[in-house]
């Protein structure tokens, strides 16, 4: 009974974003000025083939019906056909799909090692230089055209200075060696026992994951900052240095383990973030995901394989959303009573 | 400055007032006027961010970018369009500072010329999405009830959703180009204000001088837009401070992504799209607009995060 305000409230909301997700993806395919039944049968269709298709599509019932078609189908894993490569685009997106993951995990983890301490530094010395010269960092983060920094991030470190793998996700040397078990080559190579290929999957891995974690990085520190001063200004603090505790125990074992539901709920929000951020870096780190996946299917105007990759990352970011209000309102027992 | 028409200082305030008398009349604790107490209010807010460093950075930059905009002509020592193959992908050099692109074209001019198409896009989205969101905003927090339950399910499908993908996809279904951009990025970008307006108003709601103006049978309209709209101002001023480097990054990331302003046009994310072919080369055609953009971005965010602490409720 204490479960169904932690999840009843956020499943509802659920339900309606995920209609108002579809409502969108459902009108911009339908406001295209390409006619859909002209990109099945072709221009030179006769007439009565083009009717016949029209109505095998649905297209000559209301709009309202339509969208109701158009939610069946979707619940049936059905996103249509892809025109350029001739597959279901569901089946593209299961097979680019490990390969976002594989790049925006690497890329959180990266944020959460650096951007938690970070925060907990500029919140612990308050005011004094480290808590402006961080400010600035995290800040910067926020300015930084992440496409842009991807680019200058090659050309300094692969160009340049030779420290790290070029653009994609293996060496050309071992490209198509590994066969998918998982999809994540990380984890696949290792299952697989092989070293090599896990090492240059690394090498290729860690600079797209740098560039793409520091905008989580300034958003984690900005965060982590702001909750460790609120508990820092707590009266138990003061009760707990009164007692001659060291300060370091003072803010990692006291602050931040009354954080730690808090920045759970941040860094579920920061990851689904990433996915969005992945369209950018992918294309510039030429990494085949989701992302890449859509900016080169919007070249083509492969509005089926757009749409459907902008409903999976659309419902991504909302389950990530619900499993962050979940956590919260589960844990913490403020949020709890609050709902109730 | 004299002080105006019947306004009798005591002698005290008088006195001071001898010292500095603008600064006097402005930080006076008694005020004679509404004006003269709301103007002393802007002035002390303006001394604060005057102090604040980081702010006025913002600020100069913000500038800036408003004057090399308007002096774009003045200011580029060449045409932006103008072609020169025989001067293609010269580094940086006295005659070309930013080098020059693949056409010849002087990037100095290109990167100048391409702070108006920034600014046309923040002016566009900002003076359409601050607006819009607060009066949505302020409606809903203020009736309450199924308003604000319509209201804010709309807005937060918007919140909920990815943006820049959401953009992304409006942009092809419409076909690229600056003005579609524009339309995407204000599509996809005024949820947050009206969350923003109505938290204000939901505060707003329970005050007295509201009450006040209920007995006195002021209308509901009257109340949302005399009485709270503007007080919501300041809270929306400052999100979208803090919003348009947001904006300038996804109108970027569009332009990259050729789905933004189309070449010719000296946009700085088509730009660095241009320059990416040649990043291992001739590195400049790609980093000098960047750099733009991350300055006129870092500016907007200074400001807005100096601008919070002055006009922040909870900063007075």
């Amino acid at each position: 009974m204490s479960l169904s305000p932690a999840f009843g409230r956020p499943l509802a909301s659920v339900a309606i974003t995920l209609t108002g997700l579809l409502l969108i993806t459902f009108v911009i395919g339908r406001v295209i000025p390409v006619d859909p039944v002209l990109a099945v049968v072709g221009d030179h269709a006769p007439p009565a083939v083009y009717e016949a298709t029209r109505q095998k599509m649905g297209l000559d019932q209301p709009l309202w019906k339509q969208f109701t078609l158009y939610i069946a189908e979707i619940a049936h894993g059905n996103l249509g056909t892809s025109f350029v490569t001739g597959r279901p685009v569901l089946e593209d997106l299961e097979r680019v799909f490990p390969a976002t993951v594989e790049l925006a995990t690497i890329a959180v983890l990266f944020g959460v090692l650096a951007g938690v301490p970070i925060g907990v530094v500029a919140a612990s010395h308050h005011g004094r230089w480290q808590d402006h010269l961080l400010r600035v960092v995290g800040i910067v983060g926020y300015s930084v055209p992440v496409f842009w920094l991807g680019l200058i991030a090659l050309l300094v470190f692969y160009a340049k200075l030779g420290w790290s793998a070029g653009p994609g996700r293996l060496g050309i040397a071992y490209d198509g060696m590994i066969e998918p078990i998982t999809g994540v080559i990380l984890v696949d190579s290792l299952l697989r026992g092989e070293l090599a290929i896990f090492r240059d999957a690394l090498a290729h891995v860690l600079l797209p994951a740098v560039v793409l974690g520091y905008f989580s990085m300034a958003y984690i520190s900005r965060m982590t900052r702001s909750f460790m001063l609120d508990q820092l200004q707590q009266e138990y603090i003061t009760t707990a240095r009164v007692k001659g505790m060291s300060e370091r125990r003072v803010v990692w074992t006291h602050a931040f383990g009354n954080i730690r539901v808090q920045l759970i709920t941040v860094i579920a929000l920061t990851y689904a973030s990433l996915l969005e951020g992945a369209v950018l870096t992918e294309t510039v780190f030429a990494w085949p995901g989701i992302g890449q996946y859509i900016t080169s299917s919007l070249l083509s105007v492969d509005m089926n394989a757009v749409l459907g990759g902008t409903v999976v990352v659309g419902l991504v970011f909302i389950m990530l959303n619900l499993v962050a209000d979940t956590i919260y309102g589960l844990v913490d027992v403020r949020a709890r009573r609050l709902q109730a | 400055m004299s002080a105006p028409a019947g306004y009798r200082p005591d002698p005290m305030s008088a006195q001071l007032q001898r010292g500095s008398t603008l600064h006097g009349w402005l930080t006076t604790a008694e005020p004679a006027s509404q004006w003269q107490a709301s103007l002393g209010d802007s002035y002390v807010r303006a001394l604060f961010l005057l102090r604040n460093p980081l702010a006025m950075c913002g600020l100069v930059i913000v500038l800036g970018l408003l004057a090399v905009a308007a002096f774009a002509p003045a200011i580029a020592t060449q045409d932006p369009n103008a072609q020169d193959l025989a001067a293609r992908l010269l580094p940086p050099s006295s005659g070309h500072w930013f080098g020059t692109d693949e056409f010849g074209r002087d990037m100095f001019s290109r990167v100048v010329y391409g702070s108006r198409v920034t600014l046309l896009t923040i002016t566009c989205v900002v003076t359409i999405i601050g607006p819009f969101g607060l009066v949505v905003g302020v409606v809903a927090g203020y009736l309450g009830g199924w308003a604000d339950t319509l209201l804010m399910r709309m807005t937060d499908i918007f919140l909920a959703l990815p943006r820049l993908i959401l953009a992304l996809a409006l942009v092809a279904a419409l076909k690229p180009g600056i003005q579609n951009a524009i339309i995407a990025i204000i599509l996809t970008s005024w949820s947050p204000y009206a969350r923003v307006a109505r938290a204000e108003a939901i505060t707003l709601r329970g005050s007295e001088f509201i009450d006040a103006a209920r007995l006195s049978g002021a209308s509901a309209a009257r109340i949302i837009f005399s009485h709270i709209l503007p007080l919501c101002v300041p809270s929306v001023i400052v999100r979208g401070t803090l919003d348009m480097a947001g904006v300038i990054l996804i109108a970027a990331g569009l332009g990259f992504l050729g789905m933004g302003a189309q070449p010719p046009a000296p946009e700085w994310g088509t730009m660095i799209a241009q320059g990416r072919v040649f990043i291992l080369e001739q590195w400049w055609v790609a980093t000098m607009p960047g750099l733009a953009i991350c300055v006129v971005s870092l500016g907007f965010n200074l400001l807005g995060d100096g601008l919070r602490d002055v006009l922040d409720p909870k900063n007075r």
